[in-house]
């Protein structure tokens, strides 16, 4: 029996989260994990966004951002349960995402990169400034979901690290799922069809405009999502949460991968949230590393890593 | 009345400053398509090499000058290393590179400049001018003037020389312009070296001012492309008109409404031009090839 | 396809794992500071300052014998860095104690993780939530901002201002510090009639200025903020000639400041700062006389650079980490947390320390000394 391609990533993905801690020299390595699958899902968003529909966002952070403020804010504000308060946080990341994405997918390129961007710095710039509502520059802290408790209670007892460490990596493989269906469901081949051709696609009766729409109000929920993960962890949300440089950081990791594919993005986050915690070998000399290994890659392998590699392998006839 | 002097002459020198860097985005963009997002890294350079240049005993002006060369030499190495080799490969993937390449930069800057906040004299002294019930630093007045001169230099060289055009002709075609004999590669190169030389000497004129050090690039790099933006990618007359609006509104909204949100005010000004010219202020039309 | 995202990514753990550090027999000490980023101006002389002084101990024979051997990761600022590198100090690098957290929110991440793990760890940021409230393992240097406005306001009242504005950089520190300032302002029969702002990275602050000189009935201003922000600040005010009295905040206290703000633009400006910066006009028999110019001399000579209050702040840290363990007799990170917590009359470059269980700073406002720029200099203004 042959299986899909999307039950064999999925498979080789869950196997991967469940049989790395095996070799974990340390519990810190649990903490590289879930930062890799909180990552991993927001670019997993993004490629739903950048890889189908072919658009640019340099502003998704901010919806990373209003995911997190929201499990900060609304349990103390509102009194909701963190859990419930990253829902909340999602449905907000989606309507500010159609309210604001209606205008600014009518650009094109440069100018749409422009509008996201400035949409990023304008939530960025909200949460810092607003310190009576959002703690200003410093952050605020976020209050225990009681997750772990919960599972006491089921008489499984897991420290912090290796709580999260599950909990993201299945959430990782739940979104990798669902933006794998996409590809192949009519949403995802309007998607494909416009970021072939926008003209073409009219032409056959895609309507492109609501189809971006989707993929950008899609997109931006995977990073809310991410954005309260991120926070339930921490136990704190700082503004450059929503800031210019991870919003550059995901489109990285999304494109550093195979902006089109999922496992390739996944990758990518992979590479680029471990290799900091690689590079401090190199003290001093980090910064102009990362700005080396980004550059090369994109390079040599322009499509991206994973499809780069695949072709690699598969040989010269593929 | 003078306050309202004082925040004109506050936009008018940011905003001339913002112009500098936008220009130097629309001269790579025009040849090669490519928004450098290593612009800011020139600016940085400019200011930090004539720095040390001064500080090992040079001229003021002949560090200045030294700077300017080697910058615009990194511009070059910039291209050959790093952009030409990825030709075609699509937007984002040179969005990622040319930010590599800032990050790539910033990191030697890192390590053979240090971390620190670095000043040199102003050119003709720090004694403020007042202008109509405002003060301007003398400096300021460089700030535009350079501006001025660089538009005007950049307007004059591609309307009126030969290989003005050709930069021209190779954005908007780049095999026809080899079809009809025109080096691309020197022009592409010449592209970088002009770009990267215009961003060293805004940072020359500017580091008097605002200071400088190994991370200035990055900020100026977002609003040099957003003024570029705002006033059309590819046309000098919307680098210049783009980079001192944005200035303008920056110091109108600090000093009228918030100094808060100053850049968020701008931010949205941005986006509504965008939303009624798409191709901002000063933009050509294009007509995409189905 | 999917055999080699799984070689991929377990291939990435797997370089993780290689460069992992072996263990050691040595007192194994971390820390985590902004190095790179928005915060460097602090972070790098603290940096320099630590592994200066751990040289300069292990060369002198160690701690009890023992080497210490220092673990040190940049996190550039930023919080969700800096929490991941006190978990791998911790849990990974195995370290008995943490120094670090440049900033607020870096120190604010990393709070949660020794408070959890039970490591004791020493702060170098500004703000009073960090020992306020008082968590069992988390201490700090330097002053609190709090502290750093009621410094400021004593000296304002004393020159009877009762009318002043403010005008501060949008980043943690300058936020931090404006709203303890106007908390406590009140206490001092102060009124704060005009409060501007400005981005870390502006260039040019005329036009808050503008304001804040035209604002009725101002006599003074306070300008809390550090690196670029108050050298720029400082500019305009002189050229827009504000002319009123001007304070600056402890985060520009280091003679860089000077020199960027300009001899001329910077006289008469009044600041909160630390013994370090004016060593050597202390009275001999000060007790932080030898302390803070034994510093200032090793720094300016290791480095080249001036000495700054924020490498005195890592200088402080270590050296009262180094009298824990010498005074607690085991690595152990409880029995080093206690004898920390029992810091009595300890003297450093910020201050005399005595620390208790519900002190974890230590310092009082007597450590802080009032400074005035005159003549590219600093003097004590008593």
């Amino acid at each position: 029996m042959r299986l899909s391609t999307k039950a064999v990533t999925l498979l080789v993905l869950s196997l991967v989260i469940a049989v790395a801690p095996l070799f974990f020299p340390s519990t810190f390595y649990y903490r590289v994990g879930s930062l890799i699958f909180i990552n991993g899902l927001a670019v997993t968003g993004l490629v739903i966004l950048i890889g189908y529909a072919g658009q640019i966002s340099l502003g998704h952070a901010g919806f990373f951002g209003i995911g997190a403020y929201a499990c900060a804010l609304a349990p103390a504000h509102l009194g909701l349960h963190p859990v419930l308060a990253a829902v909340l946080g999602a449905v907000l990341s989606g309507v500010v995402a159609y309210v604001v994405g209606k205008p600014i997918l009518r650009l094109k390129g440069y100018y749409l990169a422009v509008a996201s961007l400035g949409f990023g710095v304008l939530v960025a710039m909200v949460l810092a400034n607003e310190a009576w509502l959002t703690g200003g520059p410093d952050g605020i802290a976020v209050a225990d979901p009681g997750l772990r408790a919960l599972l006491r209670g089921f008489g499984v007892d897991l420290s912090n690290a290796q709580f999260w460490y599950g909990f993201c990596g299945l959430v990782l493989v739940l979104g990798a799922w669902l933006a794998l269906n996409l590809y192949h469901s009519p949403t995802g081949r309007a998607l494909r069809a416009l970021h072939g051709s926008e003209v073409a696609a009219r032409t056959v009766g895609v309507d492109v405009a609501r189809y971006k729409l989707n993929a950008f109000v899609i997109s931006a929920v995977y990073a809310s999502v991410a954005g309260s993960l991120l926070a339930l962890q921490n136990r704190l949300v700082t503004p450059d949460m929503a800031g210019f440089m991870h919003s550059i950081e995901m489109v990285t990791m999304t494109v550093l991968g195979g902006a089109a594919s999922v496992p390739g993005a996944i990758l990518g986050a992979a590479i680029l949230t471990a290799l900091p915690q690689v590079l401090t070998v190199f003290q001093e000399y980090e910064q102009l590393m990362l700005g080396l290994v980004m550059m090369l890659v994109m390079i040599f392998m322009r499509q991206g890593l994973l499809p780069s590699l695949a072709r690699l392998l598969r040989g010269r006839g593929g | 009345m003078p306050e309202l002097m004082q925040f004109l002459m506050s936009g008018v020198t940011v905003g001339a400053v913002y112009a500098l860097v936008a220009l130097g985005f629309t001269i790579i963009y025009n040849a090669s398509d490519v928004v450098n997002f290593a612009q800011g890294e020139f600016v940085m350079l400019g200011g930090m090499m004539t720095v040390f240049g001064y500080a090992a005993g040079l001229p003021l002006p002949v560090a200045a000058l030294v700077a300017i060369l080697a910058t615009a030499a990194i511009g070059v190495a910039l291209n050959k290393l790093a952009i030409e080799p990825a030709r075609g490969a699509p937007v984002v993937s040179l969005i990622i590179i040319t930010i590599g390449a800032s990050i790539f930069i910033r990191g030697v800057s890192q390590v053979v400049f240090g971390k620190q906040l670095h000043r040199f004299p102003a050119f003709s002294g720090d004694a403020p001018i007042p202008v109509l019930g405002a003060t301007i630093l003398p400096q300021s007045l460089w700030v535009i003037a350079g501006a001025l001169a660089i538009f005007v230099g950049l307007w004059l060289f591609f309307t009126r020389t030969l290989t003005g055009r050709a930069v021209l002709a190779t954005a908007n075609n780049r095999m026809a312009a080899q079809l009809v004999g025109i080096n691309t590669r020197y022009v592409m190169s010449l592209s970088f070296a002009l770009s990267a030389a215009i961003g060293a000497l805004a940072g020359v004129l500017v580091t008097p001012i605002t200071l400088v050090s190994y991370d200035i690039g990055i900020s100026l790099a977002l609003k040099g492309f957003a003024a570029a933006m705002l006033g059309g990618m590819g046309n000098p007359k919307g680098a210049l008109a783009g980079g001192l609006l944005l200035g303008l509104m920056e110091a109108l909204t600090a000093g009228y409404i918030s100094s808060q949100y100053k850049d968020a005010a701008a931010f949205v000004v941005i986006l509504g031009v965008l939303f009624f010219m798409p191709q901002g202020l000063f933009g050509t039309k294009t007509t995409e090839r189905v | 396809m999917r055999l080699l995202t799984a070689t991929a990514l377990a291939g990435t753990l797997a370089i993780g794992l290689g460069l992992a550090g072996p263990a050691a027999a040595d007192i194994r000490i971390g820390a985590t500071l902004s190095e790179t980023g928005p915060a460097a101006f602090l972070g790098d002389p603290e940096a320099k300052t630590l592994k200066m002084l751990v040289e300069e101990i292990n060369a002198a024979g160690g701690v009890g014998g023992e080497k210490l051997e220092l673990v040190l990761y940049d996190d550039g600022g930023d919080p969700n860095k800096a929490r991941t590198f006190a978990t791998r100090l911790i849990e990974d690098d195995e370290v008995v104690a943490i120094i670090g957290g440049t900033t607020t929110g870096t120190s604010m991440a990393i709070i949660p993780v020794v408070e959890d793990a039970e490591v004791p760890f020493i702060s170098l940021a500004g703000a009073i939530e960090i020992i306020d409230p008082v968590r069992p393992f988390t201490f700090k240097t330097p002053h609190t901002d709090r502290m750093a406005c009621a410094k400021i306001f004593e000296d304002m009242k004393e020159r009877g201002f009762t009318r002043i504005g403010l005008i501060s950089g949008s980043d943690g520190f300058g936020a931090s510090m404006r709203k303890q300032c106007l908390d406590i302002v009140g206490d001092y029969g102060i009124e704060v009639v005009a409060d501007e702002t400005y981005g870390p990275t502006d260039a040019d602050m005329t036009p808050q200025l503008t304001n804040i000189k035209g604002t009725a009935g101002i006599q003074a201003v306070l300008n809390p903020g550090f690196g670029q922000g108050p050298a720029i600040v400082t500019r305009n005010y002189s050229q827009i000639a504000v002319g009123l009295p001007f304070y600056q905040s402890h985060g520009v206290a280091s003679d860089g400041f000077i020199q960027l703000a300009g001899e001329k633009e910077a006289e008469g400006i009044r600041l909160p700062g630390t013994a370090l910066l004016v060593a050597d006009l202390l009275a001999e028999d000060d007790p932080q006389k030898p302390v803070a110019v034994a510093y200032k001399t090793a720094y300016e000579s290791a480095t080249g650079t001036p000495a700054s209050t924020f490498g005195g702040y890592a200088h402080d840290a270590l050296r009262i980490l180094v009298d824990a363990l010498g005074r607690a007799g085991s690595a152990e990170p409880q029995a080093i947390r206690d004898a920390i917590e029992a810091t009595s009359g300890f003297v450093g470059t910020t201050g005399v320390v005595t620390m208790s269980p519900e002190d974890h700073l230590g310092l009082d406002l007597s450590a802080f000394k009032m400074l005035e720029i005159r003549d590219g200099g600093w003097a004590l203004v008593d």
